[in-house]
């Protein structure tokens, strides 16, 4: 009993150290009595919680990406020169392909290090549906690397003479298609988790995804910037979100069945 | 039909069924191309507008319309190996990925050979132009990740499963490729009933859809039979079909 106490009490303390992810076995054990299970939304809020706690305690993690969003925005006008015209032209797209980069390259700690430690196995072969388990591992990638992306992109846009109606339309699109990005990606990345070398890979097999978004996201920026209504392109934009909040955990699901074997 | 299809699961029997298949293929690919080829680049008459250059059609056109076939037909090969588990499926996608992206390549440059002297470019941002490009990449994609894993099973379903969400996101890509931008002439064969193309430029063109069409088939028939041999190497029929041959 007390041996038992004292094991329980060293992983924990391991886990305190290295900030690593056995926290979600002891979580749902302590959470879930062996004959009841977890309700769909407590299985949702544990593996949220946990993925959030362990970005926590990486914040590297957050921080590279978004430094990576900067840089790449910030080498635009180096490259191409500070005319205010050009640049207000071009600032839509810019915004849009260095988020999708930055989306690429945060995308391999979604379930990468989960499946080196073996706790993705562990989620697989437990009783809730993969469906809500992947859900909300994906939900919780967007709040670490979507989230802090849309309250950055006004100040860059500043740096690009964003027109001042486009504002509105920038923000807007982040918040429906930043999520839409996360989703595809988690698709690449289950696919590409057993590989060894699966970064070059993950961005062949997923930036192509991507181009239905970029374009009607650049496109109701641009329409915004000409004073026209773009609710049109963001119905379309949510209509993706939609789209795949619904079919790609499915897809996810399978494709992690197939890479853990 | 279940029955009538189920024998073709086995290997074996899928081998000797490609072996039948492949003489009669490979000979009515040979008749169908060399009079449609003969006549469409020789007898055809010239466009009023284009006038020679307009030829190219003959081999883009359905090398195009080809290139998109095979990738459907390949995401139905991938749907019934993850449903069904047919692991014939897998081999016939891993064999058709590399034919397809040959064509979508094809029907690109073909394209691109076209529009430099009737458009004055090689490459424009045109919304057909843009997503065969796609095509092309997505196709890539799928080789890539066929050639990543070691195991070809596996290989197999993580493809299938990227065909799949391609297979979704193809009408989409086209969608909105072709909502971003337009300027490619509208299609000239698919208006079934009174086609805008005269019908000594149309016969031809058939032939030469049906000759490309079967010659997929055979190059697809032939790589399949190479999967199925790769896959199967330690399988006694295989071994004694090596020796049977190299005893010849």
């Amino acid at each position: 009993m007390t041996l038992k106490a004292q094991s329980t009490q060293e992983t924990e303390n391991l886990t305190a150290m290295n900030g690593n992810s056995v926290i979600d076995n002891t979580v749902l054990e302590n959470a879930a009595p062996s004959s009841q299970p977890l309700s769909y939304r407590r299985a949702f809020m544990l593996v949220l919680k946990r993925d959030l706690t362990i970005a926590m305690r990486h914040k590297d993690d957050i921080v590279n990406p978004l430094l990576f969003f900067v840089i790449v925005v910030t080498l635009f006008p180096l490259g191409i020169g500070p005319e205010a015209q050009t640049l207000s032209r071009i600032a839509p797209g810019i915004i849009w392909v260095a988020a999708l980069l930055a989306t690429l390259l945060s995308l391999d700690r979604l379930f990468k290090s989960d499946h080196l430690d073996g706790s993705l196995e562990q989620m697989l072969l437990s009783p809730h549906p993969i469906f809500v388990l992947v859900l909300a591992k994906i939900f919780a990638h967007w709040l670490i690397t979507g989230l802090p992306l849309i309250l950055i992109a006004p100040l860059l846009a500043v740096l690009l003479h964003l027109d001042e109606n486009s504002y509105t339309a920038l923000l807007l699109t982040l918040l429906l298609g930043t999520p839409v990005l996360s989703l595809l990606g988690a698709v690449g990345v289950a696919l590409t988790v057993g590989i060894k070398k699966g970064g070059v890979l993950l961005s062949l097999l997923v930036l192509p995804l991507y181009i239905p978004v970029l374009i009607f996201a650049t496109s109701a920026i641009d329409t915004a910037a000409l004073g026209l209504p773009y609710s049109g392109q963001l119905a379309i934009i949510a209509a993706l979100f939609f789209g795949s909040l619904t079919l790609a955990p499915f897809a996810v699901g399978a494709a992690l069945k197939v890479s853990t074997n | 039909m279940w029955k009538w299809l189920h024998p073709y699961a086995n290997p074996e029997v899928s081998y000797h069924f490609t072996n039948k298949l492949l003489p009669w293929l490979s000979a009515l690919a040979a008749i169908f191309l060399s009079i449609g080829l003969v006549w469409a680049l020789l007898f055809a008459p010239a466009d009023y507008q284009q006038g020679h250059s307009f030829r190219i059609f003959y081999i883009h056109v359905p090398a195009a319309s080809l290139s998109m076939g095979i990738y459907v037909s390949m995401a139905i090969a991938a749907f019934s190996s993850l449903v069904w588990q047919l692991k014939l499926a897998d081999a016939s996608a891993a064999a058709m990925a590399p034919v397809g992206a040959a064509f979508t390549a094809i029907a690109l440059i073909t394209g691109a050979a076209w529009g430099k002297p009737m458009w004055g470019t090689w490459w424009i941002w045109d919304a057909r132009l843009t997503s065969e490009l796609i095509l092309l990449f997505l196709y890539l994609g799928v080789i890539a990740l066929h050639n990543a894993f070691e195991d070809k099973n596996l290989a197999g379903k993580a493809a299938g499963i990227l065909t799949l969400v391609g297979v979704i996101n193809i009408p989409i890509i086209k969608y909105s490729v072709e909502w971003w931008n337009t300027l490619h002439q509208g299609s000239t064969v698919s208006k079934l009933g009174k086609p805008s193309m005269s019908l000594d430029m149309l016969w031809p063109f058939i032939f030469c859809f049906i000759g490309f069409s079967l010659l997929v088939g055979v190059i697809i028939c032939l790589r399949f039979r190479n999967e199925i041999l790769a896959r199967n190497s330690i399988r006694p029929w295989v071994r004694e079909l090596v020796q049977q041959n190299t005893v010849k």
